[in-house]
């Protein structure tokens, strides 16, 4: 009693931001609750009658919840298939470099588009790709090919969607891994270069198990994502045409929720949506800690 | 490492040099296609396509946009809640991490495991939608940073880099008779002015590419932030979006150069600040890695 005295001013220091955290965090976790009621917003959650697990019934029910669930499974596995391994090889080219300024160079030059909206990053892609004028388009003229409408088709929607994940993070992504690299001892190398180890062979035997570690905590820390595929970008890119394969489960709680005001519904969705997410990221932890690895907690 | 000179090395190297340099090339031709391209007249843009240099430069474009208000109103919207809005997190996210950042506190590690918490669960979209309304600041500027003022990461970075500073300073500026609001703003921070100038620079960038918080929370068109404006212009006017209410200013789909233009408009402050970002966030990236 006597040390919570003693640092009171250090308590009145964290309280604004422990506020924030209560207010913007634990609140809404407890807002949950409106999931198991149908929520009127002029009885608020205390007065709202409670129905069970009716909005559970319906989503499980929904044939939209099928769509939903297998587009973001999808999604998340073209991501991790096709987006995760692109850092490390970028990682892997860059650390081979030896001429500092030009290692440099490329770095600045391929972390910028992470500083950019998904906004942005959409836009240049719409500017690029569009059917009126679109450089892609213009090129695939000049090519003797048709034009292709990507922004409204189904079938382009995800290779869309995987490359623009790419060009955005896979610069930004090599930092963690560069640093791993850095911190190998040289004379691994050295030894290897003795015994004739080709430089691919030196990736493969000496760098690659060197950031193995690296790699398995943003793999578990990925894999904690999976029902996280970034609102903001797909929301962007989804239209009527590609709904279909674009729709998951936050654009769904958008609209549903928001859009159409089914509160209750729409909760029930992204109360599913979150625990799916933690149960994921304990079970990735734990079968990291099972293969000898550190996990993340 | 020693340099391998067989032939095969020198290979690679030909090899990486080059596939590298196609990396970066890839990276950053789509930004100067769309910078060239805002600065020049749509029928050089439709004869050549692809312009990096134009040969008639034309401010047609920019003209066009400022010729309505929208584009300006919503630039001082960015630029105030980005001024505002890094202070703010600044602020709240500097006295919370120097408080956990104390090793004699009690309950830092409850709170710091709350903090951790919310990395791994949340409440959602809706329930936090409800959460901001009842505290009134649905169609006020204050949506747009209150929500979301401290990111976990960044508090993270904070108290790792305040724990890393060297104890003695804080007891010796004791024994000078400081209070503890007396350490942290005159000794703390003054020596934290790295660290503080990146996580700025992280709040800064965040709050200029602002979007969600105000699609969620502003109905108001008169109050979005460029960002909004640049996808109602961009992408709604391609006709593909499936909701176009605020369409009302830009009826007409805008030429080519037009879309260039707010585009740049919206990007031109990142990359000013680039490179001061630059120099130090490497480092941040790596802290904010590490959990915990």
């Amino acid at each position: 009693m006597r040390r919570i005295v003693k640092n009171r001013a250090i308590y009145l220091m964290i309280l604004p931001g422990f506020l924030y955290f209560l207010i913007f965090k634990y609140i809404p976790m407890s807002g949950l609750i409106i999931a198991f009621q149908d929520y009127q917003a002029y009885l608020g959650v205390t007065g709202s009658p409670w129905v069970g697990l009716k909005h559970f019934e319906r989503l499980f029910t929904e044939p939209m919840f099928f769509t939903i669930l297998g587009n973001t499974l999808l999604l998340f596995f073209l991501n991790l298939a096709f987006y995760f391994p692109v850092p490390i090889i970028l990682a892997l080219m860059l650390n081979e470099v030896r001429r500092e300024a030009f290692k440099r160079f490329i770095q600045t030059l391929v972390y910028i588009p992470h500083f950019m909206s998904w906004v942005i990053i959409v836009s240049i892609s719409f500017v690029m790709l569009s059917m009126d004028r679109g450089i892609i388009n213009e090129l695939l003229v000049m090519a003797g090919f048709e034009k292709i409408n990507f922004l409204m088709s189904s079938e382009w929607f995800r290779p869309m969607y995987v490359l623009q994940i790419i060009w955005r993070e896979a610069g930004w992504g090599t930092i963690i891994y560069l640093a791993a690299m850095a911190a190998i001892d040289p004379g691994l190398y050295e030894a290897s270069r003795i015994d004739g180890a080709s430089r691919f062979r030196q990736m493969w035997h000496i760098t690659l198990p060197s950031i193995r570690s690296v790699i398995v905590v943003l793999l578990i820390l990925k894999i904690g994502d999976v029902l996280e595929l970034g609102f903001e970008h797909i929301y962007l890119l989804l239209n009527s045409m590609n709904r279909d394969v674009a729709e998951i489960f936050d654009t769904y709680v958008y609209t549903a929720g928001l859009k159409q005001g089914q509160f209750s519904f729409s909760t029930a969705v992204g109360f599913f949506k979150s625990l799916i997410g933690l149960i994921l990221v304990m079970l990735a932890n734990w079968l990291a800690k099972k293969a000898g690895e550190e996990g993340i907690y | 490492m020693v340099q391998d000179k067989t032939i095969s090395s020198r290979i690679f190297d030909i090899v990486n040099y080059t596939l590298l340099s196609i990396i970066g090339l890839v990276t950053i031709l789509p930004f100067l296609h769309v910078i060239a391209g805002s600065f020049t007249t749509v029928t050089e843009l439709a004869q050549k396509q692809f312009v990096l240099f134009p040969t008639v430069w034309s401010l047609d474009a920019y003209k066009y946009v400022f010729s309505t208000n929208t584009v300006f109103r919503s630039l001082g919207v960015s630029v105030g809640v980005t001024f505002l809005g890094t202070m703010f997190s600044m602020l709240l996210t500097c006295l919370m991490a120097y408080g956990l950042s104390r090793r004699d506190l009690e309950g830092r590690n409850f709170i710091m495991f709350m903090v951790l918490f919310t990395m791994l669960f949340s409440g959602g979209m809706i329930p936090t939608f409800l959460v901001v309304k009842e505290m009134g600041l649905i169609d006020t500027y204050a949506a747009l940073i209150v929500p979301t003022a401290i990111n976990a990461f960044n508090l993270i970075i904070m108290r790792n880099f305040f724990q890393n500073l060297p104890e003695g300073l804080e007891e010796s500026a004791k024994i000078d008779g400081a209070g503890d609001w007396g350490i942290l703003f005159r000794i703390v921070i003054p020596l934290s002015m790295p660290a503080i100038a990146t996580i700025s620079l992280f709040y800064a960038v965040t709050y200029w590419n602002t979007y969600m918080s105000a699609i969620l929370y502003l109905n108001d068109a008169a109050k979005w932030p460029v960002q909004v404006i640049l996808r109602q212009i961009v992408i709604l006017a391609s006709g593909l979006a499936a909701d176009t209410s605020g369409m009302d200013e830009f009826v007409r789909p805008p030429e080519q150069t037009v879309k260039m233009a707010v585009i740049v408009i919206a990007t031109l402050p990142i990359l000013c600040v680039y490179p001061f970002l630059q120099k130090h966030f490497a480092k941040g990236a790596l802290l904010g890695s590490i959990k915990g």
